[in-house]
């Protein structure tokens, strides 16, 4: 094969790319930031209020900040590091090969960013898009009602009109660490008289203006991640509005494009130990050095059939985004598969843990963290479209499937 | 590397698909097996793949070949797996051009591989003996006489063994069925006296047969790489096959898949298209998922025997177990759709059905390479 000239060009600078992000992260990230988080607490969110656990968990963050790398392809000018999706999958790759941590989690930078680039106005992304990068703001994400689940589109909660400002009334549920957030995107219904998707629009708002309260709610994992999140004539200057009053429901989906390929994610899991290694710490060995549970290891082993595919799936999902060739439906296919991976991956561990996988309260347990991580699996498939929402949006948009 | 074709590869693909789906649509298959057409495929046909480059696609081209990876060789298979064509693609151009390129001293090489490339030497690998595939489980024997070894066993699923111009014999010089040391590779006439071949009719249709040597002389230049040492080729050219039918396999299932969306598109039942029922739109859905999916990790295991064909064997695992499972779920889904039509031999849906359970067999089915996968990650 033959390759152009100028592809080979474009290939020795990517070959330098990657030899110099190898360098630097080798210089720059410390130790104890690669390894898999397996606390909250490894986790860092940033926000007004925001706290690092740990010293090199600050080191990490500010470094990888100060190279725009928390948010690696997004323009400079908004705090990010301008990267080429080529240059992205070799930063990616090379974070992945020493087991590197993301250095700052945020609904911020996985589901509002690429919504405020696509609709944003010039003052919007000057405003939020760098606080964002930064970690200086923490956003939640005000979409699901108590009766407006799958049915999202049938949202109530009210924007009234008064003068320069909406005034907004109603509630919202499964806010995502609503009682942590500094800032909310939330959609709200605009013109109450037109056909559901017509009257919505997609608004930011300060968590501290009046008017708005939290209350989280308690879930079988015995852990608080989402609240009920309650708005009592809140006054939002209508310039909050990100992209036209009324078509709020053209950014919504494309946001919900990149939660879903976020939440797919969760699925795949290239560091860390094999599964079948995790299985044989509890399990035990037979003298051939195989799992000694015929029955799991078959399990284990066609999990990790499944689990090689998708990565190869979600890499080439990426290429092809990148070749213009992607449907845009496709992040429910791959969220629906990637969260049901992610349960099947639960079920696997607590069956290797077995007894040992049933402590909910010890220091041994690491206070039950592997139950409740099973348990918080669950929500995989229900959060962000069910599968069933999924599988109906391939059905439909993708395979062109007759009816509703 | 990006997990898409190139502008070549695509090119390919139109003129391979442009070529197999004017000359072998499934129409192809079906007038071979109702006339039982003595070869099996169309020469002229094979000819047609020699003159566009095809025959000898992995061969080098120094020996005539168009000297192009697996990924492109994926490509041509995809295509004939849209169609079922019966062709010599696999076991002449893929496997046995393979064993000979990687496998072959230079007097091997000159002798057969341009013939390959002009289309007028078929070879092919007889590997299997017992019922499922087990590939050191090689009990048909070489013993050494005079200038060379003499051959007794038999070999079972010998791809186009009945027209076969060449055989690539995996035999036993030493120790016991499933070692891996001990392994050798000749080169076989298949006119050569004590070979008997008898001809397999198979449920798909396509040629195999099962041969038996009996005190076969082969000389010791008609060794393929090294005596007892041919486990480790063996592994090379067997991944590359593997990697050549979940390509095939991915076709097949695309195909399958095509055709059953259409169907749901056009059947009315209770006064309305039955892909209208969600029962129906939710494991469509799921089904193309699962394709979607065994396309990528096909499309990496063959990326990663273009890279290095000795450290792909995991990726290619994945991708010949990933292809059995949803071929089978492809192929039962398109008969349960198709109602009593798929039933039918009218329909072509059937021959699906029977290419996707051979496929699953040849080089090792799900299980097997599950199995693989699981000793490779060491639990």
């Amino acid at each position: 094969m033959t390759d152009s000239s100028s592809s080979d060009t474009e290939t020795a600078e990517l070959e330098t790319f990657r030899a110099e992000t190898r360098a630097w992260l080798e210089a720059n990230c410390p130790p104890e930031m690669r390894k898999p988080a397996t606390s909250d607490e490894d986790v860092f969110w940033g926000g007004r209020n925001a706290k690092f656990s740990s010293e090199p968990q600050r080191i990490w963050f500010e470094r990888m900040r100060d190279k725009g790398w928390t948010v690696p392809d997004w323009p400079k000018e908004y705090g990010g590091g301008g990267l080429s999706a080529a240059e992205h999958k070799v930063l990616r790759a090379e974070m992945g090969k020493i087991g590197a941590r993301p250095p700052l989690s945020s609904f911020g930078i996985w589901m509002l960013g690429p919504a405020l680039l696509k609709y944003g106005n010039d003052a919007q992304k000057k405003e939020h898009l760098p606080k964002i990068a930064a970690g200086e703001i923490r956003w939640c994400q005000g979409y699901s009602e108590p009766n407006a689940g799958s049915d999202l589109a049938s949202l109530q909660t009210r924007a009234e009109s008064d003068g320069d400002d909406f005034v907004i009334t109603g509630s919202k549920i499964w806010t995502s660490y609503a009682n942590y957030a500094d800032w909310i995107f939330c959609l709200v219904r605009t013109d109450p008289a037109a056909k559901k998707h017509d009257g919505i629009s997609f608004i930011l708002f300060d968590m501290t203006s009046k008017g708005v309260t939290t209350k989280p709610i308690l879930l079988i994992s015995g852990y608080s991640p989402f609240c009920e999140t309650f708005f009592d004539s809140v006054r939002v200057p209508k310039s909050h509005v990100v992209g036209t009053v009324n078509r709020g429901w053209d950014v919504a989906k494309y946001l919900l494009q990149h939660e879903r390929a976020m939440i797919s994610g969760m699925g795949e899991r290239g560091v860390g130990r094999p599964l079948g290694q995790i299985a044989a710490d509890s399990v035990g060995t037979d003298a051939q050095g195989k799992l000694d549970d015929s029955m799991l290891r078959a399990e284990i082993a066609s999990f990790d059939v499944d689990e090689a595919a998708l990565a190869a799936c979600a890499e080439r999902a990426i290429d092809l985004a990148k070749a213009g060739q992607a449907h845009p439906a496709f992040s429910s296919a791959m969220k629906y598969y990637g969260t049901e991976l992610n349960k099947r991956r639960y079920e696997i561990l607590m069956a290797a843990g077995g007894i040992d996988a049933l402590e909910w309260e010890s220091e041994r347990s690491r206070q039950g963290a592997r139950p409740r991580a099973w348990l918080r699996t669950k929500a995989n498939s229900i959060e962000g479209g069910t599968t069933e929402v999924m599988l109906g949006i391939v059905a439909k948009r993708i395979l062109d499937l007759p009816g509703a | 590397m990006a997990l898409v074709l190139t502008e070549e590869q695509s090119m390919l693909r139109d003129s391979a698909r442009g070529l197999i789906s004017d000359k072998a649509p499934v129409s192809h298959l079906r007038s071979l097996r109702d006339n039982k057409d003595q070869t099996g495929f169309s020469r002229e046909l094979w000819h047609s793949f020699a003159e566009m480059g095809f025959a000898g696609l992995l061969v080098p081209e120094e020996f005539g070949g168009s000297g192009l990876g697996y990924v492109e060789a994926g490509v041509v298979m995809e295509e004939i797996g849209r169609t079922l064509m019966p062709s010599p693609f696999l076991a002449t151009s893929v496997v046995a051009a393979s064993a000979l390129s990687r496998g072959g001293n230079a007097a091997q090489k000159s002798e057969y591989l341009p013939k390959i490339s002009n289309g007028s030497l078929l070879a092919t690998l007889a590997i299997d003996e017992g019922a499922k595939h087990r590939p050191l489980q090689i009990n048909l024997q070489a013993v050494r006489a005079g200038n060379g070894f003499r051959l007794s066993g038999a070999k079972a699923l010998v791809i186009d063994g009945h027209v076969a111009d060449l055989f690539i014999v995996a035999a036993r010089t030493s120790g016991a069925a499933g070692e891996r040391d001990g392994l050798t590779l000749f080169l076989v006439n298949p006119k050569a006296k004590g070979v008997a071949i008898e001809r397999t009719i198979m449920v798909d249709s396509h040629n195999a047969a099962r041969i038996e040597l009996t005190n076969v002389e082969v000389n010791a230049d008609h060794v393929l790489g090294e005596v007892d040492q041919g486990a480790a080729l063996l592994d090379g050219v067997l991944d590359i096959g593997r990697g050549a039918v979940a390509a095939e396999m991915v076709g097949l299932s695309e195909e399958v898949f095509h055709r059953t969306v259409e169907y749901l598109k056009s059947r009315k039942q209770f006064g309305k298209l039955i892909g209208e029922f969600q029962a129906l739109q939710h494991r469509a859905a799921e089904l193309y998922v699962d394709i979607e999916i065994t396309r990528a990790a096909t499309m990496k295991a063959l990326q990663a025997l273009d890279a290095d064909v000795a450290k792909a064997t995991s990726a290619v695992a994945v991708a010949k177990a990933r292809a059995g499972t949803t071929a089978t779920r492809a192929v039962q889904e398109g008969v349960q759709m198709h109602g009593g039509m798929g039933m039918t031999d009218q329909f072509d849906i059937g021959f699906f059905m029977k290419r996707a359970r051979v496929c699953e067999e040849l080089f090792g089915d799900a299980n097997y390479h599950t199995e693989q996968l699981a000793q490779a990650r060491g639990y």
